[in-house]
């Protein structure tokens, strides 16, 4: 057996000198990768590894990030309590919502769990005295970072490097972590149960209860997603729940490939990269994203790693 | 060991099975016949939690299990194969059966180690009694169908039953696959003292290795009991053994 | 307790939004009986209805009876455009799992939403009520507009042509053959294809319809189409998807609950559309009159 390279860690190493590129922009367009490939990530542990199609994933995201949000705003709690708050408030709605949901399958799961993520973004968005309504949350508050100018080398970095330094460190960890789930035993039971339900079942796995628990596990890693992206884009909003966020991370997942680990995070990676360059040319980016996911969906089903992996076998087979 | 009592399903108006019992002794090898549309797969859905009976008991061990979740009747020692084909296609022949020995051992709320080395000298062992020892690193959907049927048997295997359900192990296959099936199947439940329970539609197979025979037909178990006495039951040459001679 | 002429008028102000959300969602839930495909496009449809709607009136003369005419050709066109992308892209992905046909519709909310800017602008359109319709009528001190009544009489006349269609014509009866059993119906020769195809044409044509007659109420915007994609959708699942008389009870349901829960919460009557889908997706999957799927 041929040694295994701790993959994230490689990853999170060179992702770490972003900053010293110089440019404002580049932490930025990171900063944002970063959180989105978390989020894909988390949604993958559902699509690509236990076979449910939730439409509803963007749920779990608003709920962290008004949950960090509203912690931090409103009640002054330091972004050490409020980050693990947001990714346990996401899990325990997962796990209420997605109850109902796992009893379910195909179509209909799909639709209650949007079902379920449109009463969320209603509340959201009309919940004015908690949420801010339709408004939102503008101004979410950085958290305190100044620890890190003490660090040498850091000192002469600005807040959103440093900001992206800890959103780095902290993706890094949850995917480290999630990376570990899907490579253990219960990992293995959530791929058998994307294979055959049926089969599962009679090996003595308690199928829906196997699916509730990766339901609950992806709402708890999407909840951190959120809460990262509400201190990052300055300001949390209903859209942050809408069913169209929920499609946006899908075709991230399936644009990189969700038959592969680091497939959504390529997806992810690759989608915001397009979005930033199109986007300087013309106004009508959801007209190029569609046409994408038309080509997607016809041509390439295993995303941009899958067909990766498949010219790699091809060139090793001559 | 398992012990059917007067078990009943209705679909609506139809009765699919009606009035089903037996007794099945330990490490007795027990074939169910019957034409097509008898019930055979229906009682096996019944006695493994598929399908919940509309009247009657199932018990396994004295413990009354009618009713129960399939995943909590596997885990009292009751395997079973289904008719058709039922693997999980795109995992490699390895990772097939030592899923069902990761669920088994109860790993499976194991989240933190690593899965690949778990269990792997237990697993290779098992492959080589199904002869599958070369094929472990194939993905199982891509392999033969009578190689699936031996990883299907792997998989039921590997929860370590104490009986063992399989419905039409031969179906599908071609007359030398079948012989070698019904072979290592022979094998196996004599080795582990298997009780076991399954249905065939091939004659031969029965009555080569069944040492009690229940005939089901329209939902009713028309005989029961040791191969001579069926054949000899005038009620079954006439509605089964009959239609073919 | 308001006065009954107020709880009356809200009654039937709720009867002509259900009635209009059911001829959108008579043809959503058309689709999923047959094709078994979720279409989020369906709200893009009623958008491009109403667009090609103003665009036929504004060539041939605002505020006349061409509006009829112009309802007609817009509806028309939007089922040739159903039936381009059925026959061209959609029917490769039946064989699929659920989650390509929903992106694949999703992709083409997302193309045909910029299309209609690229074409028509962002601004907002109006078209005015057909003359022959324009008045009012006083009914128990409520006053009603005619065309709200036309409204409300078209819905029950859609639901009665579908009816009719699925069970009193050749194409209904192979369509519910089909539903039954796809290969069986292809076995006897029946081109299963095409009937997909026209099912989806006229599924079109219900919500390119929708669109061109919602115009003398409401403004045409962007956005328009994933507000009310949301809408029937709620109203479908409610009343059972592919179920033609549940979609009829669901839209009856929306209206009335959208009506009233304004007055008894009004910031959340939103909220309970969506409350109610979800216990009706958590009790009853198929809806109050579908049937489960196997």
């Amino acid at each position: 057996m041929s040694r295994r390279i701790p993959w994230v860690l490689v990853v999170a190493l060179v992702a770490m000198w972003v900053p010293w590129l110089g440019s404002r922009f580049y932490t930025f367009l990171a900063t944002d990768i970063a959180i989105l490939a978390l989020f894909a990530l988390s949604l993958n542990l559902l699509l690509g590894y236990t076979g449910l199609v939730s439409f509803g994933h963007a749920a779990y995201f608003g709920i962290g990030a008004y949950t960090s949000a509203i912690l931090m705003k409103t009640h002054g709690v330091p972004f050490a309590l409020s980050f693990p708050a947001a990714g346990v408030v996401a899990a325990l709605f997962a796990l209420v919502f997605g109850f109902f949901c796992v009893r379910l399958t195909k179509i209909y799961f799909a639709m209650l769990t949007l079902a379920f993520a449109q009463i969320v973004w209603a509340i959201c968005f009309k919940w004015n005295d908690v949420t801010g309504g339709e408004q939102g949350l503008p101004n979410v508050p950085y958290p305190e970072l100044g620890w890190m100018a003490a660090i040498p080398g850091l000192g002469q970095m600005r807040a959103g490097d440093h900001f992206y330094l800890l959103v780095l460190a902290l993706v890094a960890v949850a995917v480290a972590a999630l990376r570990r789930i899907v490579a253990s035993p219960y990992g293995r039971m959530l791929t058998v149960i994307r294979e055959n339900p049926e089969r599962a079942e009679f090996i003595g796995i308690n199928v829906r209860l196997y699916q509730l628990s990766a339901f609950t596990a992806a709402g708890f890693f999407a909840g951190l997603a959120g809460a990262l992206f509400g201190i990052f884009n300055r300001g949390v909003f209903p859209d942050f729940a809408y069913w169209t966020k929920s499609a946006e991370v899908l075709i991230m997942t399936i644009l990189g490939g969700m038959g592969h680990f680091w497939g959504p995070a390529v997806g992810a990676m690759v989608l915001t990269l397009l979005n930033q360059q199109i986007t300087s040319y013309t106004e009508y980016w959801p007209l190029i994203l569609g046409t994408i996911l038309i080509v997607l969906l016809f041509g390439f089903r295993g995303g941009i790693v899958g067909a990766l992996a498949g010219l790699g076998r091809r060139l090793r087979r001559r | 060991m398992l012990q059917v009592q007067d078990l009943h399903k209705r679909f609506g108006g139809f009765a699919a099975i009606s009035g089903v019992s037996f007794d099945l002794e330990k490490g007795v090898v027990m074939a169910i016949i019957g034409p097509n549309g008898a019930g055979k797969s229906t009682l096996f859905n019944l006695i493994t939690g598929h399908l919940e009976p509309s009247a009657g008991r199932v018990l396994l061990g004295g413990r009354d299990i009618t009713g129960a979740a399939p995943h909590a009747i596997c885990r009292l020692g009751v395997g079973r194969s289904f008719q058709r084909t039922n693997i999980f296609p795109h995992l490699s022949v390895f990772e097939c059966v030592q899923a069902a020995l990761l669920a088994h051992r109860g790993q499976g709320r194991n989240f933190w180690l690593r899965s690949e080395g778990l269990y792997r000298a237990e697993t290779m062992a098992l492959l080589a009694s199904l002869g599958l020892q070369d094929k472990a690193e194939s993905l199982a959907g891509e392999l033969s169908h009578g190689n699936q049927k031996q990883i299907e048997l792997g998989i039921a295997l590997a929860s370590d039953p104490d009986i063992l359900l399989l419905d039409e192990p031969t179906a599908g296959m071609s007359a030398v696959e079948t012989h070698e099936t019904i072979a290592l199947i022979a094998r196996i439940a004599r080795e582990r003292g298997l009780t076991l329970l399954f249905t065939e539609h091939d004659m031969a197979v029965v009555f080569s290795i069944a040492q009690r025979i229940g005939v089901l037909h329209q939902g009713r178990l028309i005989a029961e009991g040791d191969p001579q006495a069926v054949r000899a039951d005038p009620e079954v040459r006439r509605v089964y053994l009959g239609e073919r001679s | 307790m308001p006065e009954p002429a107020f709880l009356f008028g809200q009654f039937l102000g709720g009867l002509t939004a259900g009635m209009f959300l059911f001829t959108i969602a008579a043809g959503l839930s058309l689709i999923f009986g047959v094709l078994r495909v979720l279409n989020f496009a369906h709200g893009s449809f009623y958008m491009f209805g109403a667009y090609l709607g103003w665009q036929v009136m504004s060539w041939v003369g605002p505020g006349t009876e061409y509006f009829w005419l112009a309802a007609l050709a817009a509806a028309a066109c939007v089922a040739l455009l159903g039936i381009a992308i059925e026959h061209c892209l959609l029917r490769h992905l039946y064989r699929r799992e659920e989650l390509y046909q929903l992106l694949f519709t999703y992709a083409l909310v997302l193309i045909l939403a910029d299309c209609a800017k690229i074409i028509w602008g962002t601004g907002q359109l109006s078209v005015s009520r057909p003359p022959s319709l324009s008045g009012a009528v006083q009914i128990f001190g409520t006053t009603v507009p005619h065309y709200n009544l036309f409204i409300m009489l078209l819905g029950p006349a859609i639901a009665l042509g579908l009816w009719l269609l699925m069970h009193r014509s050749r194409v209904g009866r192979l369509v519910r053959a089909a539903v039954m059993d796809r290969e069986m119906l292809g076995a006897l020769g029946a081109n299963v294809g095409s009937l997909y195809t026209i099912m989806f044409g006229i599924g079109a044509f219900l919500a390119g319809l929708g669109g061109a007659l919602v115009t003398p109420v409401k403004s045409i915007v962007p956005g328009m189409d994933v507000e009310v994609i949301v809408e029937v959708f709620i109203v479908v699942v409610i009343g059972g998807l592919g179920s033609l008389w549940g979609t009829f009870l669901g839209a009856l349901v929306f209206g009335q609950v959208l009506a009233f829960g304004i007055l008894i919460m009004p910031r959340f009557s939103i909220f309970a559309v969506f409350a109610l889908m979800a216990i009706i997706l958590i009790v009853r999957p198929w809806g109050l009159l579908g049937k489960p799927l196997r």
